[in-house]
This record gives C-alpha cells, sequence and structure tokens, in this order.
C-alpha cells in the first residue's frame, strides 16, 4: 500500500476528462455564470496536469506554475465578475443569447 | 565573526546559494527590465492620483493623459537604453534581445498614440478618469513582457495581465450596452482561449520537463523524440489554438468583430494594434525557437490558418455596413496576411511580420482614430455612409483617412505595400506558391471595401450627418499626422525598420 498504487497516467486522463468538460459546460450551457465556471473547470483541469507531472519529474517548476495559473484565474474571476454583474445592470438577464444585439 | 552566529546561518546559506546560482538579480537585471518598472509604479500611482483628485471634474483628462504620455515616454527611453545590455534577465525568464526591443517600442508607441486619440473622447462621454490611464498602462506592461519573455511561465503572465486589463478597457464606458457586451465577449473566449494555451504548455512541460524556450528547442532538437510525438504534437496544437485566438486567426476570430464594434473607439484603436503585436510577437516567438525544430509538422496548419482568415476577413468585410464592423474584420484579414509570413517560417518571414506589423499597427490606429473623432457622443455615426461627403466637409480629415485605406490595400508609398511586398517575398523564398497567388487575389478582393469608403467620402453629397461636425481636436490630429507620416515614411524609406528588423531576427539561430 503506497502513494504510487494510483498510477500517474490516470491523473492525467482525469485531467483531460476535466478539460473536456469544460469545454463542453463553455459551448453548450446558456448561462453566463455557468460558462464562466466552465472556464474555471479548464484551469483547474490544467493545475491538475500541471501537478502530476511536476511529480513525474520530481520537481517543482510545476507546481509553481500551477500557483501561478491560481492566481491569475483569482485576478480574472474578479474582473469577470465585475463584467457580467455590469451586464445583468443594464440587461437584468444573465442568459448568453441575450447579449447579442451587434449583428451586420 | 558574525558567521560564528548560528542564528544567521540560514540567511547566510541563502544568500550564497542565492550568488552561486545566480538567483540573485543584478544591476543589469533591473535595467534590462526597467522600461516594465517605470510603467507599473506610474500605474499604481495613478490610481492612487485618482483617488486623491476624486470628483474634481475640469482638466483630470489632461492631468493624467499628460502623465501618462510622459510615462511612456520615459518607457521608450528605458527601451532603447535598456537595449543596450542584451540577454537574459532574472535568470533567463525575460531576454532582451532586438527583437523583443523592436516589439517593446511598437506597443509602447501603440499606447501614446491611443491616448493621445482619447482625450477627446474621454471628455465627450464624461468619463474622464485615471483607471483608464492606469489601464492602458498595465496593459503595456503586459504586451511589454510578453515580446521579452524567453519562458513559458513569463509568456502567460504577460498574456494575462494584458488581457486582464483590456478586457476592463473594452467596457470601460459600463453604461453603455454595446461596452458590455464586447467586454463580456472578449472576457469569456479570451479566458476559454488562455485556457488551451496553457493546457498546451502542461503537456509540452510534461514532454520536455521544462518551460524554458531554448531548453524546449533544445531537447525537441537533440534526442529522438518521436515516440512521444503525440504528446508534442497536441502540446504545439493546442498552444497554437490559444494564439490563434488572441490573434484573431481563423477559425478562432469569432470574437473579434463584436468586440471591436462594441468597444469604445480609442479602445478599439489600441486593442487591435497592441496586444496583436505583441500576441503574434510571442507566437513567432513559441513557434520559431521551441518549437522550431518540429516546423514541419506545424506548417500545414498555419498555412491553412493563414488562407482561413486572408478568405473570412476579406469576405465577410465586404458585407459591412458599419465601419467599426469593417474595419474589424479588415484587420482579421491582415492577421491572415502575417500569418502568411510566419508559415515560411524562414528569417525573411519574421522581418516581414516585424515590419508588417508596425505598418499595420500605424495605419489602424490612425484608422480607428478617424472614427473616434468621426463618430460623435454616443458613437452615433459608425456607417459607411455616415462619412458621405467627409472630402468636401473636412478635407485635411478625408485627405488623412485615405492615406490608411491606401495603405491597407497596399498601394505603393505607404507601408502597407512594403509590408505585403516583404511577406510575399518571404512566401515565395519558402515555396508556398499557392499561398502567395491565393493572398495576392485577396488582397485584390479587399481593394474593393477600401475603395468603397473613398467613393462614400469623396463622391457623395454631404448628409445630415455633417451638420454636427466639430473640427480636428489636437489629439486626434497629432495621432493622424503621426501615423500618416510613419505609414509614408515605411513606405518610402523602408530600409530603416527593415535593417534593424532583419537583424533583429537573427534570434532565430
Amino acid at each position: 500500500m503506497t502513494f504510487n498504487s494510483v498510477p500517474l497516467s490516470w491523473y492525467l486522463m482525469l485531467s483531460a476528462i476535466l478539460f473536456v468538460l469544460g469545454i463542453a459546460g463553455f459551448l453548450y450551457r446558456r448561462n453566463v455564470i455557468t460558462v464562466f465556471m466552465s472556464i474555471e473547470l479548464m484551469l483547474n483541469a490544467v493545475n491538475l496536469s500541471f501537478v502530476t507531472f511536476s511529480y513525474q519529474l520530481k520537481q517543482v517548476d510545476g507546481h509553481i506554475f500551477s500557483f501561478f495559473v491560481m492566481v491569475v484565474a483569482a485576478a480574472e474571476a474578479a474582473v469577470g465578475l465585475a463584467i457580467i454583474l455590469t451586464v445583468f445592470k443594464n440587461r437584468q438577464s444573465l442568459r448568453i443569447d441575450d447579449v447579442s444585439s451587434m449583428k451586420y | 565573526m558574525w558567521g560564528s552566529q548560528s542564528w544567521l546561518q540560514p540567511a547566510f546559506q541563502l544568500a550564497y546559494l542565492m550568488t552561486m546560482y545566480n538567483f540573485m538579480p543584478s544591476g543589469d537585471d533591473y535595467i534590462r527590465f526597467l522600461p516594465e518598472i517605470i510603467m507599473s509604479v506610474m500605474g499604481t500611482f495613478f490610481m492612487v492620483l485618482e483617488g486623491i483628485l476624486g470628483d474634481k471634474k475640469e482638466g483630470k483628462g489632461l492631468i493624467f493623459g499628460h502623465l501618462t504620455l510622459a510615462t511612456l515616454l520615459a518607457a521608450l527611453l528605458a527601451c532603447m537604453y535598456a537595449n543596450g545590455f542584451p540577454g537574459n534577465a532574472f535568470t533567463g525568464m525575460l531576454i532582451i534581445d532586438g527583437y523583443g526591443t523592436f516589439f517593446r517600442v511598437l506597443v509602447i508607441g501603440v499606447g501614446m498614440l491611443a491616448v493621445l486619440s482619447s482625450y477627446q473622447y474621454l471628455k465627450r462621454e464624461h468619463a474622464e478618469a485615471g483607471e483608464y490611464h492606469a489601464l492602458i498602462l498595465f496593459s503595456i506592461v503586459g504586451q511589454c513582457v510578453m515580446v521579452t519573455a524567453n519562458e513559458l511561465i513569463m509568456v502567460f503572465i504577460g498574456l494575462e495581465v494584458s488581457s486582464i486589463a483590456t478586457y476592463v478597457l473594452a467596457g470601460y464606458l459600463r453604461d453603455d450596452k454595446r461596452n458590455n457586451e464586447a467586454a463580456l465577449k472578449y472576457f469569456l473566449l479570451g479566458s476559454f482561449a488562455t485556457a488551451f494555451l496553457l493546457y498546451g504548455i502542461a503537456w509540452i512541460y510534461g514532454a520536455s520537463g521544462s518551460t524554458r524556450l531554448d531548453t524546449i528547442q533544445a531537447f525537441l532538437a537533440n534526442r529522438d523524440v518521436a515516440h512521444n510525438m503525440a504528446l508534442i504534437g497536441t502540446a504545439a496544437a493546442l498552444m497554437f489554438v490559444g494564439f490563434a485566438f488572441k490573434v484573431s486567426a481563423a477559425p478562432f476570430q469569432i470574437w473579434a468583430p463584436d468586440v471591436y464594434q462594441g468597444a469604445p473607439a480609442p479602445v478599439t484603436a489600441f486593442m487591435s494594434a497592441g496586444p496583436k503585436a505583441a500576441a503574434f510577437a510571442v507566437f513567432v516567438r513559441v513557434f520559431m525557437t521551441a518549437f522550431g525544430p518540429i516546423v514541419d509538422r506545424w506548417e500545414p496548419f498555419v498555412w491553412s490558418s493563414a488562407l482561413l482568415t486572408m478568405v473570412i476577413g476579406n469576405f465577410a468585410a465586404l458585407m459591412q455596413s458599419n465601419i467599426k464592423r469593417l474595419l474589424a474584420y479588415s484587420s482579421i484579414a491582415h492577421a491572415g496576411y502575417v500569418m502568411v509570413a510566419i508559415a515560411a517560417h524562414n528569417q525573411i518571414g519574421v522581418s516581414a511580420v516585424m515590419f508588417y506589423l508596425a505598418a499595420y499597427a500605424l495605419m489602424n490606429i490612425g484608422a480607428f482614430a478617424v472614427v473616434a473623432h468621426f463618430s460623435r457622443q454616443g458613437e452615433k455615426y459608425v456607417n459607411v455612409e455616415d462619412l458621405a461627403g467627409l472630402g468636401w466637409k473636412q478635407p485635411v480629415t478625408a485627405a488623412l483617412f485615405a492615406i490608411f485605406l491606401l495603405s491597407f490595400i497596399g498601394v505603393p508609398l505607404t507601408g502597407g505595400f512594403f509590408g505585403k511586398f516583404y511577406i510575399f517575398k518571404a512566401a515565395l523564398d519558402a515555396n508556398l506558391i499557392w499561398l502567395s497567388v491565393l493572398g495576392l487575389l485577396n488582397s485584390a478582393v479587399a481593394a474593393y471595401y477600401y475603395l468603397r469608403i473613398l467613393v462614400v467620402m469623396y463622391m457623395q453629397e454631404p448628409g445630415e450627418s455633417m451638420a454636427s461636425l466639430q473640427p480636428l481636436s489636437t489629439g486626434i490630429s497629432v495621432t493622424l499626422w503621426a501615423s500618416a507620416l510613419g505609414t509614408l515614411i515605411l513606405g518610402i524609406y523602408p530600409a530603416a525598420i527593415l535593417t534593424f528588423a532583419r537583424s533583429s531576427s537573427a534570434f532565430l539561430k
């Protein structure tokens, strides 16, 4: 019974599945907040990959990278939620389909 | 004596290790990073100053505008000075070379022109505030980091600093519905693209064990890497998707028309030139250095993306009636031409990318500055038909606009001509004959929609839209004259820029 009883490739597969779920959520969900959550899911899938590779390579580079990703994701969330809030104030709706006033 | 004190021991060891392994940043490192330092400090200072000035309305736009121009000028000089200290900074996180300096100067120049063209706009929309200028500075900091990055972490950080500031700028007038929509679309699709880029970085890190561009290059070049080509290929493809989004190359260009149309005109001028040039710069650097050894694998993708981008951009632009949307599709088409030069993947191609982006930035800023001037409060007049009779009402504005349009078409004596010339020369040198032929046919199509604007300006009677048109403000006329002059200089005397571009594209070897 060691920590290595779960093969590393399983983590990579899990990360790929999460990433694809994020893409699917981004493309098929119609609520702005859910779409935004899908993006966060994709970023976390990436973090999982980084940490896995880092463990496999016996390096800290990947761990450090995943911290940078978290910091940037937090900054992005702050800006993103602010943007979503102003959109809601102006339109009283969070459906993606309602935010399409620009057509030629 | 100090060494004997045990509680200081760890500190001494750390200092020793830092100097031993070169972790301690040297004075030169700070000089190499000076432009970014100046802009970050001033950007932060602006946020404080905004709080101090408060709601004091009159003159605030002037104070912040002038301060921003001074900051950018100082950063520009710092870039030139830093160019005298070439090499790696911060243990290879950044690299200062001619290529980086060229793009740093370009994005800072774009920032100056954008600030100049927004004085009157912000006043008109009652939105003079320090945030606007601080965000422009932060965005430029991000772009400067991007173009000098030698490490995928720095590429990512630079890209995000630039993008996040630009998301906010796109929705700067927060009560305007179109601004909101532009910001939301830019934000969602931009973050989506970033996730792809990051996933690509994770995979190339897993494959090569490093995030440094030169280490990855050495890894791909020296070892027999055929056995994990699937991993490397996926990484390159994911990163390609991320970059293609940022430079609005097909099939990932969908966000650009809506965002460019919805954002305030000076912001559109800024983000269609600066962030785009920086994204191209980092795209070229990553794919030519890190992925250089596997060029035959990614070249077909860039080839088809280039063609698709040119076709979609030009044919969609034919059908536009909104001038901002038309210029957005035109900027997609121009991204396609740059992709042609990247597909050529040779040294002439890289210098063509540099030359073209400089010419493109100038003419694009100029064209959007005309839109900023013409659109009036609330951006009421943004249709091509509204320009009717501009040639008679304001001959100078119309003439300068005509220079930009002719440069877009690629008429000789303008920067656009030599830009296209070098791009197709590079493509022919790389035996991309079909791509060059199709590209040239595309630029013939493009002539139609640019000439249509000229026809409307000069050959139609002035309509009601001309009645309330104010004379050119100082800021906008400086922007227009400077960009027009730059466009003409690049068209008449291209050697000045091209020699520098040629010598600095040597980073490839």
